[in-house]
């Protein structure tokens, strides 16, 4: 039991696997760039519609990270500390991610119609003026970048800190930790409601939905567990995670998707149910775009596919404790929540006889991917790939049946 | 007294520890030694106790699992037969078949049948309520809601043999081990 908590087999970097995952990314990422580039000069306005929804595929799971990686530090648990170095290299990308910004801040009247001349003419969006202009805008996300990342780097910055010194219980920086955060997680759900409004709701500046940023919240964490839950099934066949990613792992990290997906859907079922029940004529073009024509399908295979298929499976504890099952489940979550963000932003901007879904749309998750991944991949070799003197670590692991 | 000849059959030795680390150790080693008819008192949850027994339930899931089902059926099922066979009732103009209005009840019902049919079938299938059993004549066995820690092995166990039973019992760290009668 104590072989594999010795600090040398800790310390072991799984290079060799963390590569193998790379080329497969970047195989997969080259493939979907050169789609989305070809929808570059064909069809520009589908072009940014696609790369908004790849753009924020990933911004789903790199803030769901940083959400976890607060949410961690509070709770602490042995689920926390074997997830930890994949949520802090997943929040280091944040600087990737503002860079990936820039194509949708600078082409805003591709995206967004408060930002054309015609929404001059439109009393509605005249009223939400003030709020919705690109000014206002581009200095809110500077704000939101500027949060998350000062968040993201000073918790993992006191991770790679603690690996340096020796563990002492209790430690020196859990209150360090605990203090970031706390407010951290408040700072963190208030600049989600206002991105998810900017950069998602107000693609249709029409349409409101108060439940919008919590709605946001479930999908990130429901995406950055499952992305979490692939990257460490991969790694749980070489030292150190071979040791330490057990089945009371996967089944407590199978328990929290399980829990995720219930969210989703419970915020997604509770917009649906409000909207339905109110039936006013602002609020139900969202529905009656999504329930009817091409996205009628969409909307059935998002119910059945991110709902029923997942809480089907993960109600057994034999797959939730099951690496391989498990990955498989998180990888069909994965491929879905691309799905449900399509979903999301397609039908708000896409009009007309090629409204439906589109093949650049997926083509763009997959090369944002492959900027977003080798660099987090780099991101998660550069450390040991579990806080190795976190002074709860052995306690937290060492207590374990099997 | 007529009846008062009969012996009272053995039901088996209950050895009792002090702390809940000695009984897990101890109900490892038991399940090591192959004994099956074992069974172990704690005054609060131990982790890894009941597998360390051997002790395996898979009724229970599948009986929450089909009560929930019942539940989303029955649930759906009231609300479809009083809004659009019995009582059908034009409500601001909503279909008869509100499936979107529907989702709250239905689920509501879903999870009462499965919690109450959780609730209800560990009871029963624990045994309960159950007003006599043979180690309440351990006469400290009221300890075992307080600070003491028991293990029984039955009489019953195809391995069980009075003398080796009990000198394996106290091998294991146990502070006393106590024949009882049924």
């Amino acid at each position: 039991m104590s072989g594999y908590l010795d600090d040398a087999t800790l310390q072991t970097r799984p290079i060799a696997v963390i590569t193998r995952m790379n080329t497969r990314a970047i195989t997969l990422g080259a493939l979907g760039a050169a789609i989305t580039a070809w929808g570059f000069f064909i069809e520009r306005d589908t072009f940014f519609q696609s790369y908004l929804i790849g753009y924020m595929y990933w911004m789903y799971i790199t803030l769901g990270a940083l959400g976890l990686l607060m949410v961690q530090h509070l709770s602490g648990g042995a689920w926390g500390i074997v997830s930890r170095r994949v949520f802090e290299a997943a929040v280091r990308t944040l600087p990737v991610m503002a860079v990936l910004f820039l194509p949708i801040a600078f082409n805003l009247t591709h995206l967004y119609v408060w930002a054309r001349p015609e929404a001059l003419t439109d009393a509605a969006i005249q009223t939400k003026a003030a709020y919705l202009n690109p000014g206002f805008f581009y200095a809110r996300a500077i704000g939101y970048f500027a949060i998350w990342m000062g968040l993201g780097f000073t918790l993992s910055g006191w991770g790679a800190k603690q690996d340096a010194a020796a563990p002492v219980i209790p430690g020196p920086e859990d209150r360090k930790f605990r203090m970031v955060s706390g407010p951290g997680l408040v700072l963190f759900m208030i600049t989600i409601t206002f991105m998810s409004v900017d950069w998602m709701m107000s693609l249709d500046p029409h349409w409101t939905s108060t439940i919008f940023g919590v709605l946001f919240v479930g999908g990130a964490g429901l995406s950055a567990l499952a992305f979490t839950i692939v990257v460490l099934s991969s790694l749980a066949d070489t030292a150190p995670m071979d040791g330490l990613m057990t089945r009371d792992r996967f089944h407590d990290l199978g328990k929290l998707m399980y829990a995720f997906v219930l969210l989703w859907a419970y915020f997604s079922v509770s917009q649906l149910i409000i909207v339905w029940s109110g039936n006013l004529p602002e609020e139900i073009p969202f529905y009656l775009r999504r329930f009817s024509g091409p996205w009628g399908w969409v909307s059935v295979a998002v119910l059945i596919g991110h709902f029923v298929v997942p809480f089907a499976f993960l109600l057994s504890s034999t797959i939730k404790r099951n690496r391989k099952l498990a990955a498989r489940v998180a990888l069909f979550i994965l491929a879905m929540r691309a799905v449900e963000i399509a979903w999301m932003i397609a039908p708000a901007v896409r009009h007309g006889e090629h409204s439906g879904p589109n093949l650049y749309d997926f083509a763009a998750v997959l090369g944002v991917g492959l900027v977003w991944l080798p660099v987090f991949f780099r991101n998660l070799s550069g450390r040991a790939v579990v806080p190795v003197h976190d002074p709860y670590l052995k306690e937290a692991l060492a207590n374990d049946g099997h | 007294m007529s009846h008062a000849a009969t012996t009272p059959e053995r039901y088996g030795l209950l050895a009792e520890f002090d702390s809940p680390q000695t009984l897990l150790d101890a109900a490892h080693a038991v399940q090591r030694a192959g004994y099956t008819k074992t069974d172990a008192f704690s005054p609060m949850p131990i982790h890894g106790l009941a597998e360390a027994l051997g002790f395996e339930e898979h009724l229970i899931p599948k009986i929450v699992l089909g009560a929930g089902i019942l539940g989303l059926i029955a649930g759906y099922g009231l609300e479809y037969w009083t809004q659009v066979i019995a009582f059908p009732e034009n409500i601001g103009g909503r279909p008869y078949h509100a499936w979107v209005a529907f989702i709250p009840p239905a689920y509501e019902t879903t999870i009462l049948f499965a919690a109450l049919s959780c609730f209800f079938s560990l009871i029963l299938l624990c045994g309960l309520p159950k007003p006599y059993h043979p180690v309440f004549n351990h006469p400290r066995f009221s300890t075992a809601s307080a600070d003491k820690f028991f293990l029984v092995i039955e009489a019953t166990d195809p391995k069980f043999s009075m003398d080796a039973t009990k000198t394996f019992l106290d091998g294991l760290g146990a502070k006393e081990t106590v024949a009882v009668d049924e």
